[in-house]
């Protein structure tokens, strides 16, 4: 059940999900990129009520090359930087036309903003924390692929510790990047909106009940959601829901929430897999060694020991394969 | 047709744009404060706060930021409004490119303030001109009254089907942005929003007819896109000479794109720009009194250039003398209205010596005096037949 | 030259907008395909994981009975639309019953 008194239904398995496509393929999103699926989903839960701006990034080239467009409902792209502050101001737009009977003051638009790791993390993050604070009634999505993967996978803030990227190389001194990844759900937490969450889209029912949720309430919701990237993780694209899955049996990847200041973890895993068998399915972790591996995995220990501690319970169970 | 009532204010020109843009009912103002410009905002604020005018305020976090929020709300088709100054607009800049490219009809306004570094809050146009190639149109006002019109007119030219670009109206920080004087502003404001009415010209996302603004345009698109704004330029050039005799006719006040004083006669022109022009008309009253055949030309809008009117303005004369706020370091001829100009005469068969002058960086201040020895020097130059093909940094220590 | 069959200046939509929604679908994506993926009606157990994971729209659900050979009756099935399927593989994994298979293109 759902703990939010909510308008849409609750979705409980793919038979649930509207049929209705409002991302029309075509578009040139890599062979088996998330961020298709991602989207796809989003706008399936939001419908077609719903203005999109998206940052500049993979998802924005990839579906708007001039003159065609993979969007069913109307969408803009401004910057790299600037998603939040242009939702900003479509949302107050809608507010006072609807206010001057400009726009139909009974239909509710849905205000999405769409962002990478890059326009979230670093370029867009000043945009973002003066939305949060404003306050606008906007759901922020966050589409994480770990690097600026549209230039070609440079190192972001939201790349992981050690993985290899163009401007993080692998030589006799570099060994990939050498800092952890922002907790960048965690800072857009600490501003005390009314809705933020981590999602994977392996875990797709709890994914679109939180984008359900994140359209519901009234005032700016965030939702970071893990997307593997076969070309800039270096893996076979068959494999990225596998990789996604992986992400979270091992607790490299946690679907939590905080839904009006209360916390959950939404997807618990009873029997936690070694953070190896996630990294070992990826090049861009190739060059790791055991050493470097375990530094990984008892980062990830002290991680799961905050969120069973912060919950008061085992939500994230111990070690076992 | 309802007659307008007006009522004089003392006001400057930061509360003459507040009460214009009151006036126009608009919809969405995003703006961050900046010395000089602030006190824009405070007026708005408290509009909106005592009830005067319906509007929504995004108090953004930067002025990148508030013309981001102005271009998506000008997306969904809100009438908005952004003000700024010197680091703001410099911030905005990528932005400036953008709300063009997409054809929004934002409007702006910039009280005019020296670049950093050093750091000053004092008056130049280093910002303005700064922005020359953005696709915006651009007025510069030179008096309070002059600053409520064009911030009217603005959203008239702007909005335009013919045009569907940004307007930009400057006036000089400080000089003019904290500096009172009687302002009529229409006592029934409807008045003014008939000559603005609300008209969707433009498109906007719809869920009802989605559209994508701002796709990816590759080699074969790009150029007939960016052509489309070349072309609004040249219609827009009209539009705001419609605009500006209809402004007149309703409301008896016009402009022009250019103003000239007492310049028939003249053998020598000054050309600025802003409130300069104040001091510059002073000077000339003196000058004339001692019998030297000078004249004024004030440029009103810088974008699109009015080529056409200025090179009318400057046949026969023996000298143009511009009065340039800003500098384009590393050029020979310095002062971009100057640079403007010498392109603009370049095709003209007989044409007037230009002397290209810096002045007033910083906020140093210009004085009549000041523009009465510049013309001596211009005419003594004339005279020996050596108008220097470089600018002359007037009044700089050396 | 290429540029006299496309639309002049003043035929192209204000700003380069596009005012036809989802038009992409006259770029078909199907020609990417290294591997095709091949849906078994007789195994597929109608779970609807590849419709779901595809990141392309490209598994079409066929509002037709289906009965299969030993007998069991279906409402729908699934169908790769080859037109947009990039072969990322995505399907052929995520089956839960293995009822995919993935088969090198030959032209």
């Amino acid at each position: 059940m759902s703990q939010s008194a909510t308008s849409r239904p609750v979705y409980r398995s793919p038979f649930d999900l509207p049929r209705e496509e409002y991302l029309a393929p075509g578009h040139s999103l890599c062979a088996g990129c998330v961020a298709g699926m991602i989207v796809r989903h989003l706008l399936k839960v939001a419908g077609p009520n719903t203005i999109v701006v998206t940052a500049t990034g993979c998802v924005e080239v990839s579906t708007t090359l001039y003159p065609y467009t993979s969007w069913r409902i109307p969408w803009i792209h401004v910057a790299f930087e600037n998603a939040a502050s242009v939702a900003s101001g479509i949302e107050a737009a809608i507010k006072v036309l609807q206010r001057k009977g400009v726009i139909d003051p009974n239909k509710r638009i849905n205000v999405i903003a769409l962002a990478g790791d890059g326009g979230t993390y670093d370029i867009g993050f000043q945009a973002l924390s003066g939305l949060l604070e404003r306050g606008h009634k906007v759901l922020y999505v966050l589409y994480d692929n770990e690097a600026y993967m549209n230039t070609g996978i440079q190192r972001s803030g939201g790349t992981p510790l050690f993985a290899w990227t163009t401007t993080t190389p692998v030589g006799k001194v570099w060994k990939g990047k050498w800092q952890q990844k922002k907790p960048i759900a965690e800072i857009v937490a600490a501003h005390r909106i009314p809705y933020v969450a981590t999602a994977n889209p392996a875990y797709f029912i709890d994914m679109v009940n939180k984008f359900r949720k994140g359209l519901e309430v009234d005032g700016p919701a965030f939702i970071h959601v893990i997307q593997p990237c076969p070309t800039g993780w270096r893996f076979d694209p068959r494999y990225s829901i596998k990789v996604a899955k992986l992400a979270t049996e091992t607790a490299m990847w946690i679907n939590w929430e905080i839904e009006n200041g209360e916390f959950r973890v939404t997807v618990p895993v009873p029997k936690r897999k070694h953070v190896k068998h996630y990294l070992r399915m990826q090049g861009r972790f190739r060059h790791l060694t055991d050493k470097e591996i375990e530094e990984i995995q008892r980062f990830i220990d002290r991680e799961v020991e905050y969120i069973n501690k912060r919950l008061g319970k085992e939500v994230i169970g111990p070690l076992v394969e | 047709m309802q007659e307008v009532k007006w009522r004089r204010l003392p006001l400057n020109s930061n509360y003459a744009v507040a009460y214009a843009v009151k006036d126009c009912d608009v919809d969405v103002i995003a703006a961050y404060p900046i010395t000089p410009q602030t006190t824009v905002v405070e007026k708005l604020s408290e509009f909106i706060a005592n009830g005067e005018l319906d509007a929504e305020m995004i108090h953004v976090e930067s002025e990148h930021s508030a013309l981001s929020a102005a271009i998506g709300a000008a997306a969904v088709g809100a009438r908005t409004f952004t003000a700024t100054a010197a680091q703001g607009l410099e911030l905005m800049h990528e932005m400036l490119h953008i709300a063009s490219g997409l054809r929004l009809p934002i409007v702006m306004t910039i009280a005019t303030r020296a670049l950093s570094a050093p750091i000053s809050i004092w008056c130049d146009y280093s910002d303005l001109m700064n922005t020359r190639d953005a696709s915006w149109i651009t007025l510069i006002a030179s008096s309070a009254q002059e600053v409520y019109d064009s911030v009217i007119q603005a959203y008239r030219i702007a909005e335009d089907p013919r045009v569907l670009l940004p307007v930009m109206v400057a006036y000089d920080g400080f000089i003019m942005s904290h500096t009172y004087e009687p302002v009529y502003v229409a006592e029934n404001p409807e008045v003014i929003r008939e000559f603005v009415p609300r008209r969707k010209t433009w498109l906007t996302l719809d869920p009802d007819k989605p559209i994508t603004l701002g796709p990816i345009a590759n080699p074969d698109w790009y150029y007939e896109i960016k052509y489309q704004q070349v072309v609004a330029m040249e219609e827009a050039y009209k539009v705001i000479k419609e605009v500006d005799e209809e402004f007149g006719r309703r409301f008896g006040r016009s402009y022009g794109v250019i103003e000239k004083y007492r310049i028939e006669d003249a053998d020598i022109v000054l050309l600025t720009y802003g409130g300069l022009f104040g001091t510059v008309r002073e000077a000339i009253d003196a000058m004339r009194k001692r019998g030297i055949n000078v004249g004024g030309l004030r440029l009103r809008l810088w974008r699109p250039f009015p080529a056409e009117e200025i090179i009318e303005s400057v046949k026969g004369k023996k000298l143009v003398i511009v009065l340039d706020r800003a500098i384009s370091y590393g050029a020979r001829i310095a002062g971009p209205v100057a640079l403007e100009l010498m392109s603009t005469m370049y095709r003209m068969s007989e044409k007037p010596e230009v002397l290209s002058v810096v002045v007033g960086i910083g906020q140093r201040t210009v004085t009549e005096e000041d523009i009465a020895e510049i013309t001596a020097l211009g005419m003594k130059y004339l005279e020996e037949k050596r108008v220097p093909n470089q600018t002359i940094y007037w009044g700089v220590r050396a | 030259m290429q540029g006299k069959q496309l639309p002049k200046w003043n035929e192209i939509p204000p700003g380069g907008a596009i005012l036809e929604p989802g038009n992409s679908v006259k770029r078909p994506t199907g020609d990417w395909r290294t591997f095709r993926p091949i849906i078994d009606k007789e195994k597929c157990v109608r779970c609807l994981l590849c419709w779901v994971y595809c990141p392309d729209a490209a598994i079409k659900i066929i509002d037709e009975p289906y009965r299969t050979a030993s007998g069991k009756e279906w409402k729908f099935s699934v169908e790769v639309d080859y037109t947009f399927c990039k072969g990322c593989g995505i399907c052929v994994e995520e089956c839960p019953v293995k009822a995919i298979e993935f088969v090198e293109e030959v032209k």
